[in-house]
């Protein structure tokens, strides 16, 4: 009972990573009918700034410049940074989406393959091979509730992951824009004719979907603090199963199912030697997308929506 | 003139649509295009609110702005032309409220949103009983109304209506109607494309008829319904 606890928490953890960025996936889909393969290298990205801001802000309180807490380091690092990010993903979408809307989608798909390869040896180009230490924010501390053990790290990533997905869900639910991009995901076609301009509510999309991600890749740094250029890319394809997984569009669907994946993987190394991990706990997911195929919550009006 | 089309020309995968058409609306008038399906009136209205590209040598005006140089979003938020879209095309995973708050997108008159709020469900009280409910479950004639509930909350210098009597019974379609013309009381000038000319024609006092991409008529509503090509063709002899 207890190495399941532990197990759970692991799990929690895990599964909060691909449930930030598979946000990111399934919002772009839902709303632009797009499948934004960069987005894990936007992960990425958001990560290494992450880094960059954590380093200087950490600079900058050790020169006595400002005097600061440990927390409101983390706070800054993460509010900065996903601020940051979601320029990135702005620009993603202005230079290398938009003037592909009309084109065949194959091409929009390629566009993203192609952006995350030239985001991945950008960033190689920019800081060279050698991987980076992400600076730990945070003293660890381990406290030990019936045995199983929890670090205040692994409490402070689910929590802030809970809690951003809980924004979301607020901001899409009941803001103005937020009704404007369910609308979107709806029928894009007529939404001009509301006094909505569709390029709007697509940069805020990958706006909002990038500053997710970078929330995901400073949090992955805190637990696990070495950064490569590449490791956007597997991180990005599980996210991307759990987005669609849990239904087109569906911000409940794509957290589920992001905590869900967390689950199965874990709990397959829990049981299973660790070198079948992802081979056993894909099959399975494949077992569940066959009997749902249109994930958790997939709307049957999803397919009419292009004209 | 309130509103000025010429030589508008469309075209969809290089098949043209519409072929060097010509009109004209002052304001406060009601104004209808007749033809039959496919003729090119739902791709005219399109063409007014931005919807689709014209081709060069199209001019379009509205309160002498060049129509051209406002995106379709603009076109509504800046200028006041809103458009019931064929097919009304609401939002159906949205509340009735909602469809009608996303409306007000580009405004922030809060007062007078409250107002025209009101206003609307003055018209339709069904709506406000119901306002809570998504659009998508609405019967077709309550989705009329929502559809014209949100062009009026979006702009109302001149409301553009694709079809409003389709799929209406008779006595519904008659109270649509009744609040088309109380909403261009108010000053809301209208242009209406029908299939149901009979319908159109004494509702406006003018119209058009187009034929396959040319508009091959116009007069008064009585010119037309006297018209004996106009009796055969579209009023059933």
């Amino acid at each position: 009972m207890v190495f399941f606890f532990q197990n759970l928490i692991n799990a929690l953890q895990w599964g909060s990573f691909y449930a930030l960025i598979a946000l990111g996936y399934s919002m772009v889909y839902g709303i632009l009918m797009l499948f934004n393969f960069a987005h894990g290298d936007i992960f990425m990205v958001g990560a290494y700034i992450g880094f960059g801001v954590a380093t200087g802000v950490t600079a900058l309180a050790s020169l006595g410049a400002i005097v600061l807490p440990n927390w409101l380091i983390l706070v800054l690092t993460i509010i900065i940074s996903m601020f940051l990010t979601s320029f990135v993903g702005i620009l993603v979408e202005r230079l290398g989406y938009r003037p592909l809307r009309e084109a065949p989608r194959a091409s929009a798909a390629i566009t993203g393959l192609m952006i995350g390869i030239i985001l991945e040896t950008g960033n190689l180009a920019l800081l060279g091979a050698r991987r980076v230490r992400f600076p730990s924010l945070i003293e660890s501390t381990t406290y030990n509730i019936g045995g199983v053990y929890v670090t205040n790290k692994k409490i402070m990533i689910v929590g802030v992951s809970l809690m951003l997905m809980l924004a979301l869900h607020q901001f899409v639910r009941r803001s103005k824009y937020g009704m404007a991009m369910r609308a979107m995901a709806f029928d894009h076609v007529v939404l001009p004719l509301m006094g909505v301009s569709i390029n709007t509510i697509a940069a805020m999309t990958f706006a909002i979907g990038s500053a997710l991600a970078a929330a995901a890749g400073i949090l992955f740094g805190i637990a696990y603090p070495v950064l490569d250029p590449y490791m956007g890319i597997v991180f990005g394809w599980k996210a991307f199963v759990a987005a669609i997984l849990g239904g087109r569009g569906s911000i409940l669907g794509a957290t589920l199912a992001g905590f869900l994946l967390g689950f199965i993987e874990i709990f397959v190394a829990m049981i299973f030697p660790s070198t079948l991990r992802d081979f056993i706990a894909y099959s399975i997911i494949l077992l569940i997308l066959t009997f749902r195929p249109h994930g958790f919550f997939g709307e049957p009006y999803s397919a009419r929506l292009r004209l | 003139m309130l509103l000025s089309v010429e030589n508008l020309r469309v075209s969809y995968d290089r098949i043209r649509a519409l072929h060097n058409i010509s009109f004209s609306i002052d304001e406060g008038e009601i104004v209808c295009i007749i033809g039959a399906n496919g003729a090119g009136k739902s791709t005219t209205l399109r063409a007014v609110s931005r919807l689709v590209p014209v081709e060069a040598g199209t001019k379009m005006t509205f309160m002498g702005k060049d129509l051209l140089e406002y995106p379709a979003d603009k076109v509504v938020s800046k200028l006041g032309i809103s458009h019931v879209p064929e097919g009304r095309r609401l939002f159906g995973n949205l509340t009735i409220m909602e469809n009608l708050k996303l409306a007000c997108f580009a405004r922030n008159d809060r007062d007078e949103i409250q107002e025209d709020l009101k206003r609307i469900f003055m018209i339709f009280p069904r709506l406000e009983e119901r306002k809570a409910q998504k659009a998508g479950t609405l019967s077709g004639g309550e989705q009329q109304m929502l559809a014209i509930g949100r062009a009026f909350m979006s702009g109302r210098k001149i409301m553009l209506l694709d079809e409003p009597s389709m799929g209406l019974a008779p006595l519904l379609m008659l109270s649509v109607f009744d609040a088309l013309k109380e909403l261009n009381q108010e000053g809301t000038t209208i242009l209406l494309v029908e299939q149901n000319a009979r319908m159109a024609l004494q509702f406006a006092q003018r119209g058009y008829v187009l034929e396959s991409g040319n508009l091959v008529l116009e007069g008064s509503s009585k010119e037309l319904v006297d018209n004996p090509e106009v009796k055969n063709a579209y009023l059933g002899g």
